[in-house]
């Protein structure tokens, strides 16, 4: 266990170094943060002074070690725009984004399982072409086209809702339903085909068999084996909570992490999108982790896998 | 009280518009063993999934299963519920694929246990110990806690038993229940449900393709072929005395023990496609004996003078088939497959 674990952490850690070192390279050859900062008409001489004061006149190698070393002391660099800790700019905006991504979280769970399991359970009825037909229709439209027709339906022409700001609980709706639909569709038609895989299972013919009703069959036999897939996606959205939302808090003018993320970019406010990306990428780790754990939770066979 | 536990009155099955059981007629009597024998797809299996209700939705089920009188075909989900396992039990064929791999195979004894006979924790657990015990599953105080892919495809078809005889059922329907196995563990289950049966009473369905192991365990034995009943009769006379020729092919394809090495007299052809079944006799393309009128008219079952069943207009000799000098047994110790 202990060697399964340190193996597991290892692997963690290398996937972290692996985004943040991509990141940095890539950020620093796609564009010059003093060009960017201070306009295309400045002087040479302010240029090079910035340029020195960040640390940019120096070999990408070099600025690298030292991020890194940094990193491990626990600093993450300061943001070239509002000359902030990088990370406290990104810690700030993480309620508003958890604002959106949990509840969408939420929604994805409580309606896109239930959906796409009763429709197994019925299948080819009209509520299981049904289902289809609308989960199709949800994670087909991309976000940016759903937010836009949700504005257009709910703000524009009915005037009931908000289509942008964080004044009230009602301003969050849109942008929630926008980043939900999707997810809806996807766990709906995964929960669907993993739970019509079960039911034909010479196992659930057992079950039945032996005279259990149909809904034990259902709720003791059926759902817990076709649990490993539906969590597998879920733990995906798990890991998406933090940068889940660049599109949608974009269209709705959300000041989460999303919208940070894009101004940062931008911006070429290299600490800034670093650290988003760190984070990033550790949420990404630790669902992945947490997901895996759980496979151990609800398959022994999986389970006696991981412990050889 | 009726005389029969279970009867079976033309039972159909079509999946999809397409039929694939013709009217089976079936008298189980108590405490009696039957085998039903015949190739793959013939629809052995398929009667017994159809009777307790257990095929997919796709498929129409027709005729009449009455079970000690009580009809139990179409009728409401918790009439089916109350027959399976109590007094119908199934194990089937691929035992390691038929336990739940995500429950502990202690739970799973108990479960039909808490169904059947309202046996709850510790209650229930001796007595799935009892049932392990009985089933010769060896260490069961500790095994009961593990899971089924942590034992051998043998026991867990003996797991699959002790499932079954949880409910105490009056009828055992077992659908292959050795094919996935070695045949040193294939003779351990058969030896294990002869034993069972003796012990409890309990008639027995034994669906094999195997007719060595329906000789061993069975008094009677109805051959199957394309969906319908071709032979009916004791395992004495069928073995002694074969008269479908589909029946005779059967046994004429089973290697020797005795005796010199002679070449095994195939049956030509395959199974016909259940979409497009041969007018009448279904097995008269493959058939030796047939005349026209086999290629014409569909030949009943009826019942001849020595007592069997029969569905054939040109059946093979009534004395031994030539060849056969000693009693069939010799000849059925090797499986057939």
């Amino acid at each position: 266990m202990f060697r399964f674990a340190s193996i597991r952490l290892l692997r963690a850690l290398i996937t972290i170094l692996a985004v943040i070192t991509f990141a940095f390279v890539v950020l620093r050859l796609s564009g010059d943060p003093a060009q960017v900062m201070l306009g295309p008409d400045v002087p040479q001489e302010s240029v090079d002074a910035f340029r020195k004061a960040w640390g940019l006149d120096q070999p990408l190698w070099i600025q690298y070690l030292s991020y890194i070393r940094a990193i491990f002391t626990g600093d993450f660099g300061v943001s070239m725009r509002d000359k902030a800790s990088a990370m406290q700019l990104v810690i700030e905006r993480i309620p508003a984004t958890l604002q959106l991504t949990i509840p969408a979280l939420f929604l994805k769970v409580v309606i896109g399982i239930p959906a796409g399991v009763y429709a197994a359970l019925h299948r080819q009825s009209a509520i299981d072409r049904g289902v289809i037909l609308a989960a199709i229709f949800g994670f087909t439209i991309p976000s940016f086209v759903m937010g836009l027709l949700l504005v257009l339906i709910f703000s524009i022409t009915l005037g009931l809702l908000p289509s942008g700001g964080q004044d009230t609980w009602q301003h969050g709706i849109l942008p929630t339903l926008t980043m939900s639909i999707g997810g809806i569709g996807i766990l709906a038609r995964f929960s669907r085909s993993a739970m019509i895989e079960v039911m034909g299972q010479p196992y659930i013919r057992t079950a039945s068999a032996k005279g259990m009703k149909w809904q034990d069959v259902v709720w003791k036999h059926a759902l817990p084996n076709a649990a490993v897939p539906i969590v597998t996606i879920v733990g995906f959205m798990v890991g998406t909570l933090i940068a889940g939302a660049v599109v949608v808090e974009s269209i709705f003018s959300w000041p989460g992490i999303g919208r940070l993320l894009v101004v940062s970019v931008s911006n070429r406010d290299l600490a800034v999108v670093q650290c988003i990306l760190l984070l990033v990428a550790a949420t990404m780790v630790v669902s992945n982790l947490i997901v895996d754990l759980l496979y151990g939770f609800l398959d022994p066979r999986l389970r006696a896998q991981s412990a050889h | 009280m009726v005389k029969n536990l279970v009867e079976l009155r033309g039972l159909k099955v079509a999946f999809d518009g397409v039929q694939v059981l013709h009217g089976i007629d079936l008298d189980i009597a108590r405490g009696e063993a039957i085998g039903l024998v015949g190739e793959s797809g013939c629809g052995k299996s398929v009667t017994w999934l159809a009777a307790l209700g257990l095929l997919p939705g796709k498929a129409t089920v027709s005729g009449s299963v009455r079970v000690d009188g009580q009809e139990i075909l179409a009728q409401p989900r918790h009439v089916l519920e109350g027959v399976r396992g109590k007094r119908i039990a199934m194990i089937f064929q691929d035992p390691s694929s038929s336990l739940n791999p995500v429950l502990r195979v202690g739970r799973q004894i108990t479960e039909a246990l808490a169904i059947h006979r309202g046996l709850h924790g510790e209650a229930a657990k001796a007595e799935a110990l009892r049932l392990l015990d009985m089933v010769g599953i060896p260490d069961a105080r500790r095994r009961i806690e593990l899971f089924p892919h942590e034992f051998s495809g043998g026991q867990c078809q003996r797991v699959m038993i002790a499932m079954a005889l949880a409910g105490e059922p009056d009828l055992l329907v077992a659908d292959e229940p050795t094919t996935a196995l070695d045949a040193t563990i294939q003779a351990q289950i058969l030896d294990l449900l002869i034993a069972l049966r003796a012990e409890t009473g309990m008639a027995t369905i034994f669906i094999s393709h195997d007719l060595g192991a329906v000789s061993q365990v069975c008094e009677r034995a109805c051959v199957m072929y394309a969906g319908r009943i071709v032979e009916q009769g004791t395992i004495q006379a069928l073995f002694d005395n074969p008269r479908h020729p589909y029946t005779r092919g059967l046994f004429d394809a089973i290697p020797r023990l005795d005796g010199p090495r002679e070449r095994l007299i195939p049956i030509p052809g395959t199974v016909p496609n259940p979409r497009d079944l041969p007018e009448g006799c279904a097995f008269s393309p493959r058939c030796s004996h047939a005349a026209i009128d086999c290629r014409t008219r569909m030949p009943a079952l009826h019942s001849t003078d020595d007592g069997r069943l029969l569905s054939c207009h040109h059946p093979v000799g009534s004395h031994p088939p030539i060849g056969v000098t000693h009693p069939a047994e010799a000849r059925v110790l090797e499986p057939l497959s």
